[in-house]
């Protein structure tokens, strides 16, 4: 008797891949069983005949073509049985069969929430179906995960659907291997599951309804045209929902919200709907309607694109004000269909919060924080356990790059690149803003979803409580912990704190190290892979030598590198404050660039000198001389900032850090085909390498300002030459460094033009550019950079 | 003024001046200590180097600040101070007359606040090796029967509250040192406020915890407390009083008010029932009229000093570990 075992890994529990197995084995005929155990799925088949060795083969086949949707099969492993008693095991067994799940410990984690899937779609839409209209319906290849998990091993007991017993025609599904809800934990109909209900902003029931709650769903889709704000609590969070065509609501959002620039995402119901207000590539349809159905940033639609169909009704005027792109996603749960099922335009859904603050999980807790900003709350009793923010995507540099990585992404293992297989187990806390954690066990990263800015209260419990959790999912018990340079940061206040208290190896990482380590482990880049040349750019970050960094060339690899040049370090009056008021970076600037005089003597009839003259420049001026809480940085995203400011793009006072970078990019973006040559930057030696010095872009912008040039004539110039500089000056130190290769991180690089401009020039010279696509290129990515710096410091 | 053994003249005239301004008994029996019978009950000492520049800046001067600095020390354990010991640091070139008025101006505070300079030592450095002058005050004080304050007493739902405006000393110091030139002068806070002390510990003799919080502000104070006491802080930014003016000089200057330094506000932390009272007394002494109840005490292992901000946001006071350096990339 002969028999074969195959070994899957990957992501294969709690996604109906057992089932899947199954099915395949009974069609082709094959005799065996299937299991999930510590290291995945472990199938076992008879192979006696020639007929049934072939028979495996054409399973195989079929098995990696039709794996479920949220599976992912990393390996493959196929070996010839020689133990007698399992053969006579196999030999006497009658068929294909799902055996119980072997009890060592599951390795194998948690999987992302999933957007419903077709079948599920159409049964909701199907009144005959007995899950007509019902907002919780989900199956094995669709619904939430990490939303509802409370612990491992992955079981509803262990879920938020604990209270909610299967019903008998629920338990007949679940425990049925034919059934598409074959073990699916979050399984529920209108008899068993979760109910939905509609309370107005005194919090007095609406519409108590039906079962299947299509009634509290209509009666609020009524109130959305009516154009009344509506709370909605979704899987990982609750969203802030308009008619995004209707003025005077988006208006009264943004007013309740105190969010006043920044884009608003929104929903539409289908393809169709979307190719109404943007232009959509068959690429960009695909990850919108993929499981993780995020939230695409899509080109605005100005015309009528050949074959894009008719315009929609118009947006709000309000709804991404001073924008090139609009924020687009599809229905992801039930719920959402149902409410969107009638609309034909967009629906605004923004995140259920204040600016600043995370979103809201629990029901009282929305109705209480939530009171303001609601006319109404769509409300469910299925508690979100994890929140899980919708994630930002945009196609840059042809590829979908993630702009925040949440719901649909997170969890996901990312494989570490060659080297670094025997990593020990640790944990990376990752930075201040944008927080994200990073474990590393069993060479796998995984990256946390994004956790947010730590300066806020309930985001660093959060922070705390999410370690917890993915340490118990994961079941790792890190011996080191990781943390920023930075000695003020939350995270790296914590991370000191446990080490000192747990004995726990401290390992901290310089930020541009981190994000240098984030792109390299991202492309595999391998342990021994040698010095690459690093292009880092972002907001700022405490430097090696205990400096404000943020526009940096590193030469280096995952154990160390050398600071070969960077920006000019400039001023930043105030601190956090020349942060928030661009203002200062301006003048700071200039201060540098010749001093203030020059610039007011010799442009004193323009509305920016005029406009800067009404701000306390005395007082500035005496702050950057006297180095008073006037940090140097060599700062990308403050020269963004600057040139924003010089043409009074974007918010006078930023609450949203990247604001008014944003604004320049999209600024620039319609004038970025009329512009070859971009402003000059000069090179200057610094005490520890070259400086790219922008005096001479100030001396460029200003002329043409005083020329009447238009604001985004000259926003697509400093991209342009911007973008040169760095590309030239990026490419010759690669090159006197014998070094071919070019890593791009850090939130600047999230800028569609410049990342596109330096990729193209340096691809063009023939260096290899190596990219972020699924981990963000801002401080989103630093928990992986720092895990995979640590991880090479530990593994020498 | 000189240094050294050659100095004799010097050290004479420094002897008259200080006889001239510190008139008390111990101190003109002119032996190089104070004898003295300790008083009934419990003791407090406590000593402060004072080192500032500028030394002259408006609301006071480094002799009334090295006064406040110790007698408030002293006076956060509830005590009422009694004596005070005094050591110079000069710098070789001193302006005589800049060191007349330091000493005037110490002894009028020490004399106001009533307590005693019972001994003192001056030394000079050579040029270049001081800044101008250093002084360094030891203060002893006696604590009522019963009285028992102290940074670990905070318990949970307790009612923290500061006794006036917070941070004008630190940007009244900053603003003369680096002659920002601000509309409107802000005075340093700079005071004695054991009278205050008396008349809250009078009202309410199981006050459980009072501090100064001078270097590092507020915040810095209640993280401390939060620590020392194992517990968590709950505070209110509406609350909490700050002039609009030193809250427009800290915009300005990027700045938290919250983590400048004050000379002349204390700390109180009591149990719940008592709050209103305390309140009431402390608003009664001309030193706490502007006091506030700016929040609560909570459980909390992680000690976190949490404050909801005016937009209904909540925020953590981070103890400070750098310069306030920015954390946004
Ligand atoms: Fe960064
Ligand atoms: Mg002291
Ligand atoms: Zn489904
Ligand atoms: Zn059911």
């Amino acid at each position: 008797m002969q028999a074969e075992s195959i070994r899957v890994r990957g992501l294969v529990q709690g996604v109906g891949f057992r089932p899947t197995v199954w099915r395949l084995a009974r069609d082709c005929g094959l005799v065996g069983d299937v299991r999930n155990d510590g290291e995945g799925v472990l199938i076992r088949v008879l192979q006696d005949s020639p007929r049934e060795a072939s028979a495996v083969s054409v399973f195989l086949t079929r098995l990696v073509a039709e794996c479920p949707p949220l599976a992912r099969i990393d390996h493959l492993e196929r070996s010839v049985i020689h133990d007698e008693q399992i053969l006579a095991e196999l030999g006497g067994a009658e068929g294909f069969q799902i055996l119980a799940s072997a009890a060592t410990a599951a390795h194998t984690g948690i999987v992302p929430d999933a957007a419903t899937c077709a079948t599920c779609a159409a049964e909701i839409a199907d009144p005959a179906n007995r899950r007509h209209g019902y907002a919780f319906t989900n199956c094995t290849h669709c619904g939430p995960r990490l939303s509802i998990v409370k612990g491992i091993p992955y079981d509803r007991a262990r879920t938020s659907m604990a209270p909610f017993p299967l019903c008998a025609e629920c338990a007949r599904e679940y425990t049925d291997p034919a059934d598409r809800r074959f073990h699916a934990q979050p399984n529920a109909c209108p008899v068993c599951g979760p109910r939905l209900w509609l309370l107005d902003a005194r919090g007095r029931d609406v519409d108590a309804g039906e079962r299947s709650g299509l009634d509290a769903i209509t009666a609020a889709s009524r109130l959305l045209s009516a154009g009344r704000i509506l709370a909605i609590k979704g899987i990982g969070g609750f969203h802030l929902a308009c008619d995004a065509t209707h003025a005077e609501a988006v208006a009264e959002l943004r007013r309740r919200k105190r969010r006043d620039a920044k884009p608003l995402a929104m929903m539409a119901r289908d393809l169709d709907v979307v190719r109404g207000y943007c232009r959509l590539s068959e690429q960009e349809a695909e990850i919108l309607a993929s499981p993780a159905a995020p939230i695409l940033l899509l080109e605005r639609r100005t015309d009528a694109p050949e074959g894009a169909g008719p315009a929609g009704p118009p947006l709000a005027p309000r709804i991404a004000p001073g924008q090139s792109t609009l924020g687009m996603m599809l229905p992801y749960s039930p719920l959402h269909h149902l409410l969107l099922q009638s609309w034909s335009h967009p629906l605004v859904m923004t995140s259920g919060n204040l600016s600043e603050e995370p979103q809201c999980v629990e029901n009282t807790e929305a109705r209480d924080r939530l009171s303001g900003l609601a006319d109404a709350f769509l409300l469910h009793d299925r508690d979100i356990v994890n929140r899980v923010d919708d994630s930002v995507v945009r196609f840059m540099a042809g590829e979908a790059r993630v702009l925040r990585r949440a719901r649909g992404y997170a969890p996901t293992p990312l494989g570490l690149p060659p080297g670094f297989a025997r990593t020990p187990p640790l944990l990376a806390l990752g930075g201040e803003l944008k927080n994200t954690i990073c474990l590393v066990r069993d060479g796998q990263a995984i990256l946390s979803q994004h956790l947010g800015d730590l300066e806020d209260a309930k985001t660093t419990r959060e922070f705390s409580r999410t370690i917890s959790l993915y340490l118990e999912l994961f079941q790792c018990h890190p011996e080191v912990l990781v943390v920023d340079a930075h000695p003020d940061y939350r995270s790296t206040l914590m991370g000191r704190d446990w080490a000192a208290q747990t004995g726990q190896t401290l390992i901290t990482v310089p930020h541009h190290h981190a994000h240098l380590g984030s792109v390299l482990a991202e492309n595999g880049w391998p342990l021994d892979g040698g010095p690459v040349l690093g292009l880092m750019l972002d907001g700022l970050g405490y430097g090696a030598d205990g400096t404000l960094w943020g526009g940096e060339f590193l030469l280096g690899d995952y154990r160390a590198f050398r600071r070969l040049a960077s920006l000019a370090p400039v001023a930043m009056p105030g601190g956090t404050r020349a942060i928030r008021e661009p203002w200062r970076n301006l003048f700071a600037q200039l201060e540098r660039a010749g001093g203030w005089s020059v610039w007011r003597d010799g442009y004193g009839e323009l509305a920016v000198v005029r406009w800067l003259q009404s701000k306390p420049l005395a007082l500035m001026q005496r702050l950057i001389e006297r180095q008073l809480n006037s940090p140097l940085a060599s700062s990308a995203g403050r020269l963004f900032d600057a040139v924003a400011a010089a043409l009074q793009v974007g918010p006078e006072v930023l609450s949203d850090e990247g604001a008014a970078a944003i604004e320049l990019e999209a600024l620039a973006s319609f004038a970025i085909h009329e512009v070859d040559e971009g402003y000059p930057f000069a090179r200057v030696a610094g005490s520890d390498g070259v400086l790219l010095d922008p005096h001479p872009l100030w001396s460029a912008l200003f002329a043409d300002l005083a020329r009447g040039r238009s604001s985004a004539w000259i926003a697509a110039s400093f991209h342009r030459g911007f973008a040169r500089a760095l590309s030239d000056l990026a490419f010759e130190l690669a090159d006197a460094h014998g070094v071919r290769t070019i890593a791009l991180s850090g939130g600047v690089f999230q800028n569609h033009l410049l990342l596109e401009a330096v990729t193209r020039q340096l691809q063009g010279a023939g260096c290899q550019v190596l990219l972020h696509r699924q981990v963000p290129a801002n401080d989103g990515g630093l928990s992986l950079g720092q895990a995979a710096v640590a991880a090479a410091l530990l593994l020498d | 003024l000189s240094h050294g053994s050659g100095g004799r003249a010097m050290a004479q005239l420094i002897s008259e001046l200080f006889q001239r301004h510190l008139d008390d008994e111990l101190l003109l029996q002119g032996n190089d200590q104070a004898l003295f019978q300790p008083p009934p009950g419990r003791l407090v000492m406590s000593t402060d180097g004072h080192v500032i520049s500028p030394l002259f800046f408006p609301g006071g001067d480094i002799g009334s600040l090295a006064v406040h600095g110790t007698v408030n020390d002293v006076a956060m354990a509830g005590a009422r101070p009694l004596y005070l010991a005094v050591g110079f640091i000069l710098e070789e070139g001193f302006p005589l007359a800049d060191l007349a008025r330091i000493v005037e101006s110490l002894a009028r505070a020490a004399k106001a606040a009533g307590v005693a300079v019972v001994t003192g030592d001056t030394k000079v450095v050579e040029r270049g090796k001081g800044d101008g002058v250093f002084i360094t005050t030891t203060g002893i004080g006696v604590v009522p029967d019963g009285i028992t304050i102290s940074g670990d007493q905070a318990r949970p739902n307790d009612r923290i509250l500061v006794s006036g405006w917070i941070g004008d000393h630190g940007v009244a110091i900053l603003s003369q040192r680096e002659n920002l030139g601000f509309e409107t002068q802000i005075q340093s806070d700079s005071a004695a406020l054991h009278t205050l002390v008396a008349s809250m510990i009078a009202t309410v003799p199981d006050l459980h915890c009072l501090r100064d919080p001078t270097r590092g502000g507020l915040a810095t104070t209640l993280n401390e407390l939060a620590h020392q006491s194992g517990v968590g802080m709950q505070i209110r930014e509406t609350d909490i009083p700050i002039r609009s003016e030193v809250a427009a000089a800290c915009e300005l200057l990027g700045l938290d008010p919250l983590y400048v330094a004050n000379e002349g506000k204390l700390v109180a932390i009591c149990p719940p029932e008592q709050a209103t009272r305390l309140l009431a007394a402390m608003r009664a002494h001309p030193l706490g009229v502007d006091a506030s109840i700016i929040g609560e005490v909570v459980e909390d292992p992680q000690h976190f000093v949490q404050m909801e901000t005016g937009f209904g946001g909540s925020r953590i006071l981070d103890w400070l570990v750098g310069e306030q350096l920015p954390r946004i990339c």
